[in-house]
């Protein structure tokens, strides 16, 4: 909004004032999440309450690690939403090079039928989606899991690389064409390679959504050992529900892979979505 | 026909008919594993759905469910338990959805500025998004325990505003509270980060111009920015709109389902629990049909109303 030209330090004043207001605000849930996690259990209803801990102890780590398969737990959300994001990148990148770059009878039609799904809202397909699982013998597996969140995510994320592979001039294409090469080799060598920035975006978004799923695990999973840790995590507060300092604790490790993902991804991100329709 | 205008003929090499033939059956390779999900679990589910909010739905033996017409629609319009979810949901929406456009926009700009910690306050606005729904909200419910909760803290000890600890999650009025400040909270970064990337589509040249011409920052920020962010903020305003009224997991963990007195149900959590505890899938379904032709419709109406107004100006 200002150019550098006329930029006073007054401006550059308001500006930080307001992004460290604005941080305070982001900060602070997450602070007192991480404080309590560290403090012994009698401290988690003192008052007046604190930020920062009088006394630091890793015990409800220990404790929430060791108890209620909460490794496993990690596991089965780690596996579901690796499986989930290599699936949905593949074929989300198929359907987005067909519709980016192919030319076929029904193109448009086709493609208004998979954006429909960008308009329902996962949760809605519940009641059916349990039916057909159950139908398929699908329920309280992990392949369940994954076919539904992958099925969920392709909307968005075709939607999201189709406006890559569209970017991609077309003399590339020719070039590997004259050289012999057919669709798949121009898919493989020199359309997916180019549009690096939009598979980190469409993973970024495909990895935290199957990690945060919520609702559909809720259903479909009742067997305890097959559980995410998302389900899990709400099923401790839910028995324990003064024992935060574990519970924040249990949520801090979920984070990690998270937090880890963002971190690679993230130069990528801000480019992604620029340059992909997503934006409007 | 196509191939006689001289259009395509004129498009190196191309199209005699088995090659077109060779080239959409291709097409259809790459689009088939994608549509098989989709058709599955997506378009199936949804027919499969309607037809089951005609039926009492027996999940046992469903050959036996019997059909019920509209029975479960008029059963639901005329529960008061649903006409407060609505309520709930269509609030949290009104209060939500401004509340992360407008600062997302503050927070947009703010980031557009080419200034020193730009990327470690980008990554730390986008720090709620990336957190997953069940912590966040485990994270505000705590914040806002009546027992020793921060914001109970602050509003008696520090700013004097209460005499006694609020009770929020006891309070199907109070409750709305810590929900929706949760859904803009959480929400901020993402609006931010999509608004950051169409600011950054802008080119300077306009702004450069403009401020020679003697435009200000502010009218230049309505006389240029305001307008080219305007596909975007539709975009936003959609979507935004739809995530609220699907709202499930903070009202469902923080309200404990509905509680107290089913009076703090949003629709989607009345409608998993009316499916899955009370075992009534046509009721559910029903549900979930009303709510879909709602969010349809909602958001054709958007799309039509802000699309006008572009061509109007």
């Amino acid at each position: 909004m200002f150019l550098p030209a006329e930029r006073k330090p007054r401006h550059l004043i308001l500006i930080y004032g307001l992004l460290i207001a604005g941080l305070v605000f982001v900060a602070v849930p997450f602070t007192l999440m991480i404080s309590t996690s560290v403090k012994p259990q009698q401290y988690t209803f003192e008052y007046p309450p604190r930020l920062i801990p009088r006394e630091v102890t890793l015990r409800n780590y220990t404790q929430a690690l060791s108890k209620d398969l909460f490794f496993l737990y990690f596991l089965n959300s780690l596996g579901v939403a690796v499986v989930t994001t290599a699936c949905t990148l593949v074929v989300s990148s198929l359907l987005a090079y067909a519709f980016g770059r192919l030319d076929f009878p029904g193109k448009e039609a086709l493609f208004y039928v998979l954006l429909m799904g960008m308009m329902i809202p996962p949760v809605m397909l519940i009641i059916p989606q349990f039916l057909i699982s159950k139908l398929l013998g699908l329920l309280n597996s992990h392949a369940g899991l994954v076919v539904v969140y992958v099925t969920m995510n392709l909307s968005m994320q075709t939607f999201l690389l189709r406006g890559f592979f569209e970017s991609i001039p077309g003399e590339l294409e020719d070039a590997v064409r004259m050289d012999g090469g057919g669709r798949w080799t121009i898919f493989w060598h020199v359309v997916l390679p180019l549009s690096r920035p939009g598979l980190a975006t469409a993973t970024i978004f495909t990895f935290l959504y199957s990690w945060d799923e919520f609702p559909w695990a809720h259903v479909a999973i009742k067997e305890t050992t097959r559980r995410t840790l998302p389900i899990a995590i709400a099923l401790f507060q839910n028995q324990h529900l003064t024992q935060w300092g574990q519970v924040f604790a249990a949520s801090i490790v979920a984070l990690i892979p998270v937090v880890v993902v963002f971190a690679l991804f993230q130069r990528h991100f801000i480019r992604g979505i620029a340059q992909s329709g997503l934006k409007g | 026909m196509a191939a006689l205008t001289g259009e395509h003929t004129e498009r190196a090499g191309q199209p005699s008919l088995p090659a077109q033939i060779r080239r959409a059956r291709t097409a259809y390779l790459f689009l088939l594993p994608g549509f098989i999900l989709f058709v599955v679990f997506v378009v199936y589910p949804m027919l499969y759905s309607l037809r089951i909010s005609f039926y009492d739905w027996n999940i046992i033996k469903p050959a036996k469910s019997t059909w019920v017409g509209l029975d479960n629609y008029r059963t639901l319009l005329e529960s008061p338990i649903l006409h407060r979810a609505v309520l709930n949901t269509l609030v949290y929406a009104t209060i939500t959805v401004p509340g992360q456009m407008i600062l997302a926009l503050v927070v947009a700009i703010l980031l557009d500025q080419n200034i020193r910690g730009k990327t470690f306050f980008r990554v730390a606005y986008y720090l709620p998004v990336i957190t997953s729904w069940v912590i966040v909200t485990l994270i505000f419910e705590y914040l806002f325990n009546s027992q020793a909760g921060l914001i109970n803290y602050l509003l008696r000890d520090v700013l004097h505003l209460v005499d006694e600890p609020i009770r929020w999650l006891a309070d199907p009025i109070l409750a709305m509270v810590p929900i929706n400040l949760l859904g803009i909270w959480k929400g901020v970064g993402w609006s931010a980060v999509i608004l950051l990337a169409a600011l950054q589509e802008i080119p300077i040249s306009l702004q450069e111009a403009a401020a020679v011409d003697g435009a200000g920052p502010w009218h230049r920020f309505r006389t240029i920015t305001l307008p080219l962010l305007r596909p975007t903020l539709v975009y936003l305003l959609v979507v935004l709109v739809i995530g609220a009224l699907n709202v499930y997991i903070p009202v469902l963990l923080m309200t404990d389902g509905g509680q107290p007195l089913d009076l703090t149900h949003s629709v989607l959590t009345l409608m998993v629990e009316e499916t899955f505890d009370r075992l009534n899938f046509g009721g559910g379904a029903a549900i979930s049909y009303l709510l879909m032709a709602f969010v349809f419709v909602i958001s054709v109406v958007q799309i039509r109303l802000l699309r006008q107004r572009v061509e109007v100006q």
